[in-house]
């Protein structure tokens, strides 16, 4: 079981506080992903659950249990690193081993773990490989073998994708989500990636400067992101965010709005603008619309297959429905 | 370099690079060979080459006069002990700054080297001194507390740089993984510092076997290691050319092997991991 | 990583080398201070009182002191410029293709393993000797005078010899550092219309710049203290002309047991020293950072 809960944990390095008193539950079973910029404190955060740090105030629970002060072995939790932290003197199938040797498991059942292991994650013909003799990806996988077979209360992930390159990365993504839902097993996942976020959680806490800006389910923080800051940071492209009189016309401070939410017309529309940049997908177009009076240009989708070029003009009006609407600190009104 | 050179230009290069190289290691190879020869040929004018009948008769003369391996087992035993008493010290030192690092970490390194810029001869009487009273003079155990001390900074640091290499978050997944402190340093740390403590004491035997400063200064016949005992050549009397010759042979032999070996590793020893 | 309990332990076991090293440096320090204000000689036990100034005041004003003060320098500054300059141009040389680059590099790193006290005996007797050197040899078959290298030319032959033993440090460290070169650099200053020289200066020169600063500082800690050179080859003479601070209180205190005046010399080559360390320190202080 692995229900991991955070009750009003505090991290300060000295005077420098980088968490604030943070509550927090992952329940049992739950893909969590922390996401957030740089230095938002979402490894720091995960570093506290693994033990890796000490925490300055408040307590970590892990299944009921008070795990604020065991050591990180003692805690029943398996980490992936960002490095992958492979033993570089150590053969695949000693490194797999290791955690089980140092429980003590018999050689039988680590050779049976090792087995299925090496099994499930294609390692098995580079069991006797030392880490240096494998290409990233395979070296992503021995170190989620080294995790699972210590059969864990809940996974830890740090960033563990950011040093492959885009294809594998796409591919591992998949076979982690695989995994989860093959083990059932509740995993933490730390990224300042969003689109790895929306696409393997399911419970999305985003972070910025060690505080919890919103927790949800990958829908409810693209439908209703609680303010300018999740607004922005999920969803790709981007959402369009507009200050100014064009805001205040509909009450607010800030308006919102994603660029597949814009409907593009040759002939009228709310917004006139001068088609700037555009990016073929194929499926997709993407333009980058200048309007006058607006800041920045507007991102807008539209079919992969529409004429339009530089320098055309043309209308966008959003939809009305999905617009959305910040104060002046920055926060959702309520429709 | 994926350029391919002129054969020409290349051959050229090979010829001019060679003549340097053995320009530079003449006088070394002139030493060898003056060894085998008698002391008659050993001042030849013209100067004999190869064309001599090599005999090893220098080395038995120099063996039985000065009692020579007495001398190649002082320097030995007092480099090899110097690096064991180094490492015992320098290794937990150099292992919490690299893991453990805190704000004064780097200050206390660049203590350590600072304690290199003092010159021995600031501290000659006082450590001479010193020696007599404690009637450490002329001993191995005398010169292994000095060479240790003065060789220590350069022990630290190195084994720093090469433990800094380690990263951090091995020896986290080793934690996350059930090692306990014990078999963290058994099974991990151990395994990937061995290479670097080995080019370690690599370069401390040679720095230790070399050292000419208090060896000369601290030691008399009978525990002076090589660098003293071949000094005693300074004044001599007759022919000597083949002998000397001997005896350093014999004296600098084993470092220049042990110091082709590890080429690479000496110059980050020597230039404190600035240079790699 | 860093809990409460490893900063403990981690305390505890740096202590031993920062406690062996702090006493390594002030006891003998504090000694020689102590020793420099007394009036103290081996060869008259029982004799010592405080003196005050005297001891630096000889040793000041001593004429043999400003030649040593001189040779040191010179000895300094005349083996960097021959190492440096051809450790650059051996270094150059090395980095190029040719047949049996290992073996050449082999043979041209070899000096540097051969401890001082041979490396002086060998160029003394062997090369350097008026009569039976390979020099001296040389020179007759050219028809020649021979030339009596360390009596006629004391300081400038112990810098060949010692210049001899340095080359390959400087030449491993600067080959070292320019094999680290980024190729890419060299190929786009190539693209640019750069020329050899060009290249060599505003690219290959800069990046050896760190390494040079290296080679710099680790082998004036070393010259500032040559010894052995001095003592089986010239004896610091004729009169003081080969003798540097190192042998002159050597001299003082080990041949002419005056421990006092020794002393107060030794505080003179300390506080050299540091000066020169100082300004060392911040130049490596700021290369090794990185």
């Amino acid at each position: 079981m692995g229900r991991i809960t955070l009750d009003k944990v505090r991290k300060a390095f000295g005077d420098v506080e980088v968490i604030p008193p943070l509550d927090l539950t992952i329940e049992d079973g739950e893909f969590v992903v922390f996401v957030g910029p740089s230095g938002c404190g979402k490894s720091t955060l995960l570093r506290l659950i693994a033990g890796l740090e000490d925490v300055s105030d408040g307590q970590i629970r892990i299944d009921r249990q008070d795990a604020t002060n065991l050591p990180p072995a003692k805690r029943g939790l398996a980490m992936v690193f960002q490095s992958y932290a492979l033993y570089p003197h150590m053969s695949v199938r000693k490194n797999i081993a290791f955690p089980m040797k140092m429980a003590g498991l018999s050689q039988e059942e680590q050779e049976r773990r090792i087995e299925a292991a090496a099994k499930a994650l294609n390692l098995t013909d580079y069991l006797d490989r030392k880490p240096g003799q494998l290409s990233g990806g395979q070296r992503q996988r021995v170190a989620i073998g080294r995790a699972i077979v210590r059969e864990p209360a809940a996974f830890l992930f740090d960033e563990p994708l950011s040093n492959l390159d885009a294809a594998l990365r796409v591919g591992m993504r998949l076979e982690i989500s695989e995994l989860h839902k093959r083990l059932a097993t509740t995993m933490v996942y730390v990224t300042h990636d969003q689109v790895e976020a929306m696409t393997m959680a399911d419970k999305i806490v985003v972070l910025r400067a060690g505080h919890i800006e919103q927790v949800g389910s990958p829908l409810e923080l693209y439908n209703t992101p609680r303010n300018v800051f999740v607004a922005g940071f999920i969803g790709s492209p981007k959402m369009n965010l507009i200050t100014g009189p064009e805001a205040e016309k509909h009450g607010a401070t800030t308006i919102g709005i994603r660029p597949e939410h814009l409907e593009v017309s040759t002939g009228s529309g709310e917004w006139k603008g001068v088609i700037g940049v555009s990016e073929h997908l194929g499926s997709d177009t993407f333009f980058h619309v200048n309007i006058e009076g607006f800041g920045e240009p507007l991102t807008v989708r539209a079919s992969g297959e529409v004429s339009l070029t530089y320098g055309d003009t043309i209308w966008l009006t959003p939809n009305a429905s999905n617009l959305h609407r910040f104060d002046a600190e920055g926060l959702r009104i309520a429709d | 370099m994926a350029r391919t050179v002129t054969t020409q230009r290349k051959l050229v290069t090979t010829v001019f690079a060679w003549a340097i190289g053995i320009a530079i290691f003449f006088p070394i190879l002139w030493t060898i060979l003056t060894s085998f020869k008698s002391e008659a040929v050993a001042i030849a004018d013209p100067p004999v080459w190869f064309n001599f009948d090599w005999t090893l008769e220098n080395y038995a003369t120099v063996q039985e006069r000065s009692n020579y391996f007495r001398h190649f087992m002082n320097s030995v035993i007092i480099s090899v002990g110097s690096t064991v008493l180094g490492l015992i010290i320098a290794v937990p030192a150099a292992w919490s700054m690299a893991f453990v690092p805190s704000k004064r970490t780097k200050d206390i390194l660049m203590w350590m080297l600072s304690t290199k810029m003092l010159p021995p001869v600031g501290v000659l009487v006082p450590i001479y001194l010193l020696f007599r009273n404690l009637g450490l003079l002329d001993t191995q155990v005398g010169l292994i507390i000095v060479l240790t001390l003065i060789n220590l900074p350069i022990i630290v640091w190195m084994l720093y740089t090469y433990f800094k290499e380690i990263p951090g978050e091995i020896l986290e997944a080793a934690r996350m993984d059930g090692a306990t402190l014990r078999s963290e340093i058994i099974h991990v740390l151990t395994p990937m510092a061995i290479p670097g403590m080995a080019s370690t004491v690599l370069l401390n035997i040679i720095l230790a076997w070399n050292e000419a400063f208090w060896t000369l200064n601290l030691t008399a016949a009978k525990s002076a290691p090589l660098t003293a005992f071949i000094a005693s050549y300074s004044s001599p009397e007759g022919l000597f050319y083949a002998k000397l010759s001997a005896a350093s042979t014999m004296a600098i032999a084993p470092i220049l092997i042990m110091g082709w070996f590890s080429q690479k590793q000496l110059v980050r020893g020597l230039t404190f991991g600035a240079v790699k | 990583m860093a809990t409460k309990h490893s900063r403990m332990s981690a305390r505890l076991m740096i202590s031993p080398a920062v406690l062996l090293l702090l006493g390594w440096m002030l006891i003998p320090l504090s000694m020689t201070l102590y020793f420099s204000f007394l009036r103290y000689n081996l060869l008259m036990p029982g004799m010592e009182e405080f003196t005050g100034l005297t001891n630096y005041r000889y040793f000041l004003t001593d004429p043999a002191f400003f030649a040593a003060l001189w040779n040191t320098i010179a000895l300094v500054l005349g083996v960097l410029a021959v190492t440096v300059v051809g450790g650059i141009l051996l270094a150059l040389l090395l980095d190029q293709p040719f047949f049996g680059q290992g073996i050449v590099r082999i043979l041209v790193i070899a000096p540097f393993f051969v401890m001082p006290t041979v490396s002086a005996l060998v160029w003394k007797n062997m090369f350097m000797n008026p009569v039976n050197g390979l020099f001296a040899h040389a020179a007759k078959a050219l028809g020649l005078q021979p030339f009596d290298f360390l009596s006629s030319a004391p300081l400038a032959s112990i810098i060949g010899i010692v210049s001899w033993q340095w080359l390959p440090f400087a030449t491993l460290i600067l080959l070292t550092a320019l094999q680290s070169l980024d190729q890419e650099q060299l190929e786009a200053s190539e693209m640019d219309g750069a020329p050899w020289i060009k290249r060599f200066w505003y690219i290959m020169l800069p990046h050896l710049a760190r390494s040079i600063t290296v080679v710099i500082l680790i082998q004036t800690i070393f010259l500032l203290s040559v010894f052995a050179e001095i003592l089986v080859t010239t004896n610091g003479g004729p009169g003081t002309a080969s003798t540097n601070l190192t042998y002159l209180i050597y001299m003082q205190s080990l041949l002419q047991f005056d421990v006092g005046g020794g002393s107060a010399g030794g505080v003179v080559a300390i506080i050299l020293a540091n000066i020169v360390a100082i300004f060392l320190m911040r130049m490596i202080g700021k290369n090794l950072d990185a």
